[in-house]
């Protein structure tokens, strides 16, 4: 029996990224197919047809190196499209257009932050540059017999492959790892990264080995997940797996396994009758790409803030700690949503760093909360970064208290309305004026003897009892600290 | 101008000129080729679809556009078009039972760039099977017989386009060139066949067969009317990425110096290419035409060594085939084309199409273009043949330093009896022992009559360097007009 002790998962991600073109990878039929008709996004070209010939989308290219800059990646001047051979009937042209031995950028890396062992780069071998495939859809008829369906509008959508360095170590860093780059990715804006449809997908290969070991002469390769939980569980159950065969000294088959997500298990998928041999050559139809030094200058100059830098700028503009500065710029989103929110203040009273602090709360606490609850996203919230600028506005200068700010604030979730709307028509103006409020506070001294009484004995409580009879009279419209130190003062003069 | 008895016999320059003075109309024309096919073709066999209503329909538009004078030196004249160029709306077949039926909804931009110039098209023209082959005979169809002896073979791929420009069915045809594909079966029906630069004339809608290599060129009765057709069908394409940028908004008039003379030009022989192995007729009539070329004050060096050329055959027959194998791949009887029917899974049914569908030649090399590109063996083969293509690039370079045109014969041999090398692959291979090198390098070349043996015709092949047609045209044309062998026409 061996001992497990040791042994250590090596996990490697290559991820399949369709771009957010006009056109497609090698014609001008739309790229966005999403809930179009099956085969209107098709042309003798990406239909394969006798004679036509592919066109590089520049917009892909642009895309690509986009991403591999912020991916650390270098970008080579000169590389190549290759056909990989094989027959299959999503394959239009019998070869998938791809790149096999010079792809466009190599070599970059990713940092992740486990909990447990403080930031590490993850290396990323290759971006490259692809054309995805048409997609089958499988049918059974009435009498049981099974058939397929060719949906063409998905051949030939510009495809980008990540291919990552098999540097990850847990189900977890898998899982971080993959948030990571579809959130740069999202910065970026070169993808959708919708994995429901398709437009983000992860393979994972995984062995094990003992710590300090050369890295394994095979893998294991998982396909079929849909999900950054369906990686993490099924990273989880093939260590799992692996680990007891291990334990048994069974030897484990390099294979591919599909993840099921009902019974939460991977499973052999059935092995080819012959292994694939994909007869890459260069493309002949696409001369070799030059990629200018000048152009790659002048996108990486044009890069957006990445998703580190704009959580460091968080930290530093706006004071914020790490955990909230995180938080805040894991999503593109979430990201602009806090900045907007803050850049309409009107702040009076306070700092910015407090109201940043304030704001960062609200988003990351109630916001969070309500869409939560109701499953929608930060840009489909129906309470605008401007309305809860107002609502945090309205605390700073006195108006509301934090309790009332709560109350509209989930008014302004069902009925998307601007909080000064929702006081005004609910009457919910703080009072502020302290002759009003004293005459109401001596009328509640006169009603509550023992509570005076109690006040005299030392009870401070007493004072919290007061202040609570005076919000009830004005429905909580009493400015909290106005009250309090009025019934302080108040209960002073009587005793 | 030459006098002919009937219209179809005209060249197309002669045509061109007098449907400009309006001296005869396209109707005319095209009528008398239609007759002129109505007498001949079944026994020439040139053709795979022929539509004479709308050739005649275009003949009319294209006189309406030659009375309002708007039209360009084509307009009117009837040509064909080799079945490996798709046509909107007209079937194309590649002279393939897998593409039978297929009509492509698109056209190919050398022919629409045709059709723009108003030239008229009478119908597609048989040709070896996915342009593979060397006699025509490797259609599915039907062979096609040399005009001037209907025993023999009219060369191939694009025999059909040059039997029918041969035997006035047509005053014009394309083809495209892979090996040889139009410069063979020119020298074998006695007519003028060019392969340009790669990348001179757009392969969009060219039905492939060796990416790196076809290249789509005229077929004419003469060499002016060779630069006629080019200069129509070259230039930049957008939707061809091999297609040469520095075209754009630059066109070239073949036609404006091709009468300049080849007084100082430098002429190289290829030794090589001559020896045992090439009839002496054939050896005759090139030596004798390349004295021709002393004569007419080009100077000329018989003994230029380019002794990679020798591999040139070697590695064509990796590169074409292994590009070959991944270009049919698409042909799975699921989209288009022949279906086998039978009761059978997916992978049965793609099987049998393909079994069925593809002819034995078409086979023989996918299978040796699969092999080739297998693990294991792509270096051995596909690797080394690239590098021994680079060889030959560079050879050809380092010589067009020195010459301006490199001579050999077009073809070893006269056009072979029908059937004769059929169960011989390799000697079939070998017809295009001198056309390939000028594939592999990316090079223009053009071949032309030059004498005749029992009755045949022999090809002189002229070679340039990269974009060098107008000089290469330049020559040939001297040459024909300086000699009288294309004054000579078949009976049929
Ligand atoms: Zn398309």
């Amino acid at each position: 029996m061996t001992s497990t002790a040791k042994l250590e998962p090596v996990i490697g991600l290559e991820v399949h990224v369709q771009l957010l073109t006009n056109s497609k990878m090698f014609c001008s039929c739309k790229a966005a197919y999403t809930g179009a008709e099956p085969n209107t996004h098709v042309c003798p070209v990406c239909l394969g047809m006798p004679g036509t010939l592919p066109v590089i989308n520049k917009k892909a290219i642009e895309l690509t190196v986009m991403t591999a800059l912020a991916l650390n990646c270098s970008i080579a001047t000169n590389s190549k499209f290759d056909r990989k051979n094989y027959p299959y009937p999503d394959l239009m042209k019998g070869y998938q257009i791809s790149q096999f031995d010079l792809p466009i950028t190599n070599k970059g890396w990713l940092s992740i932050e486990p909990e447990n062992s403080g930031p590490r780069e993850i290396g990323i071998t290759r971006v490259h540059l692809e054309e995805d495939t048409a997609r089958l859809i499988h049918r059974i008829d009435v009498t049981g017999d099974t058939y397929s369906l060719v949906d063409i509008n998905r051949s030939g959508v510009p495809l980008m492959e990540i291919v990552g360095e098999p540097d990850l170590k847990s189900a977890e860093e898998a899982r971080l790892y993959l948030t990571k780059l579809h959130t740069i990715l999202q910065y970026l804006g070169v993808s959708t990264g919708n994995m429901d449809e398709g437009s983000f997908r992860c393979d994972a290969n995984i062995s094990l080995r003992e710590k300090g070991d050369p890295l394994p002469n095979w893998k294991v390769e998982i396909k079929n997940m849909n999900s950054f939980r369906a990686v993490f569980r099924a990273l989880e159950f093939e260590i799992e797996r692996q680990t007891n065969l291990f334990k048994n000294n069974e030897s484990i088959v390099q294979e591919t396994r599909g993840w099921s997500e009902e019974t939460g298990q991977t499973v052999s998928q059935r092995t080819k009758e012959y292994a694939h041999d994909y007869r890459y050559f260069p493309e002949p139809d696409l001369p070799p790409l030059f990629v200018e030094k000048k152009w790659v200058q002048s996108i990486e100059s044009n890069l957006p803030e990445l998703p580190d830098a704009r959580r460091d700028r968080f930290i530093q503009e706006y004071n914020l700690p790490a955990y909230d500065a995180s938080i805040l710029t894991s999503g593109i989103e979430t990201a602009n949503y806090f900045e907007e929110a803050i850049s309409g203040t009107n702040l009076k009273n306070g700092r910015l760093s407090d109201r940043a602090k304030t704001t960062a709360n609200w988003i990351i606490g109630d916001l969070a909360h309500l869409l939560n609850n109701s499953g929608a996203n930060i840009e489909e919230s129906p309470i605008k970064p401007d309305h809860l600028c107002e609502l945090l506005d309205l605390m700073d200068e006195g108006k509301i208290s934090v309790r009332m700010a709560k109350e509209i604030f989930e008014e302004m979730y069902t009925d998307a309305k601007k909080p000064s709307l929702i006081v005004k028509e609910r009457g919910l103006l703080q009072i502020n004026d302290e002759e009003q409020l004293k005459s109401m506070v001596l009328e509640i001294i006169n009603a509550n003897p023992k509570a005076v009484e109690d006040y005299k004995k030392g009870k401070s409580n007493a004072v919290g009892f007061l202040v609570g009879q005076l919000m009830k009279e004005t429905k909580g419209q009493a400015n909290p600290k106005t009250a309090n130190g009025l019934v302080k003062s108040a209960l002073d003069q009587v005793g | 101008m030459k006098k002919t008895d009937e219209l179809y016999e005209m060249t197309m320059s002669e045509a061109s000129l007098m449907l400009a003075k309006k001296e005869i109309s396209s109707v005319e024309l095209t009528s008398s080729v239609i007759a002129r096919i109505e007498q001949v073709e079944s026994k020439v066999k040139g053709f795979l679809y022929i539509n004479k209503e709308d050739a005649i329909q275009s003949a009319e538009n294209a006189d309406k556009r030659i009375r309002a004078g708007d039209f360009t030196p084509m307009t009117g004249i009837p040509g064909v078009i080799k079945d490996n160029m798709c046509i909107t709306g007209v079937p194309t077949t590649c002279a393939s039972k897998i593409l039978e039926n297929f009509v492509p909804p698109y056209t190919a931009t050398a022919v629409q760039k045709l059709l723009d110039s108003g030239a008229v098209l009478i119908g597609k023209a048989n040709m070896d099977e996915f342009a593979m082959g060397s006699s025509t005979e490797n259609s599915a169809f039907h062979v096609t017989h040399n005009p001037w002896n209907l025993q023999k073979v009219p060369g191939g791929s694009s025999g059909g386009s040059a039997a029918i420009v041969s035997a006035g069915e047509g005053l014009f045809a394309l083809g495209s060139d892979t090996g040889g594909s139009i410069r063979q079966p020119a020298a074998f029906c006695g007519v003028v066949g060019m392969k340009p630069t790669y990348g001179l004339v757009s392969r969009y809608g060219l039905i492939a067969f060796a990416s790196s290599l076809d290249q789509i060129g005229p077929v004419g009765k003469s060499v002016m009317d060779s630069a006629m057709i080019l200069n129509v069908v070259s230039g930049y394409d957008p939707m061809d990425s091999t297609s040469l940028r520095s075209l754009e908004n630059n066109a070239t008039d073949y036609t404006a110096t091709i009468d300049q003379g080849v007084s100082g030009m430098k002429i190289g022989v290829i030794k090589e290419m001559f020896g045992d192995w090439v009839d002496a007729p054939v050896n005759d009539a090139v030596t004798k035409a390349v004295s021709q070329f002393e004569d007419m004050g080009a100077t000329v060096d018989w003994d230029v060594s380019l002794p990679s050329t020798k591999y040139a055959m070697s590695a064509y027959y990796i590169l074409a085939p292994s590009e070959a194998s991944s270009n049919l791949a698409r042909y799975d009887g699921v989209k288009y084309g022949y279906s086998w029917d039978g009761e059978g899974s997916m992978w049965e049914g793609m099987e049998n199409t393909r079994g069925i569908g593809f002819g034995s030649e078409v086979k023989r090399r996918i299978f040796l273009g699969t092999y080739a590109l297998s693990a294991g063996y792509y270096d051995a083969y596909y690797k080394k043949a690239q590098e021994v293509r680079t060889l030959i690039k560079t050879e050809f370079e380092e010589a067009f330093k020195k010459f301006d045109i490199l001579v050999t014969p077009t073809t070893p041999s006269l056009p072979f009896e029908l059937g004769s090398k059929t169960s011989d692959p390799l000697e079939m291979y070998r017809s295009d022992m001198c056309t390939i090198p000028a594939n592999i390098a990316g090079i223009p070349a053009i071949s032309l009559q030059c004498g005749f043996s029992e009755g045949l015709p022999i090809g002189l092949h002229l070679i340039g360097g990269a974009l060098s047609e107008e000089k290469l045209l330049r020559a040939a044309y001297s040459f024909e007009q300086a000699t009288e062998w294309h004054n000579r026409v078949p009976q049929i």
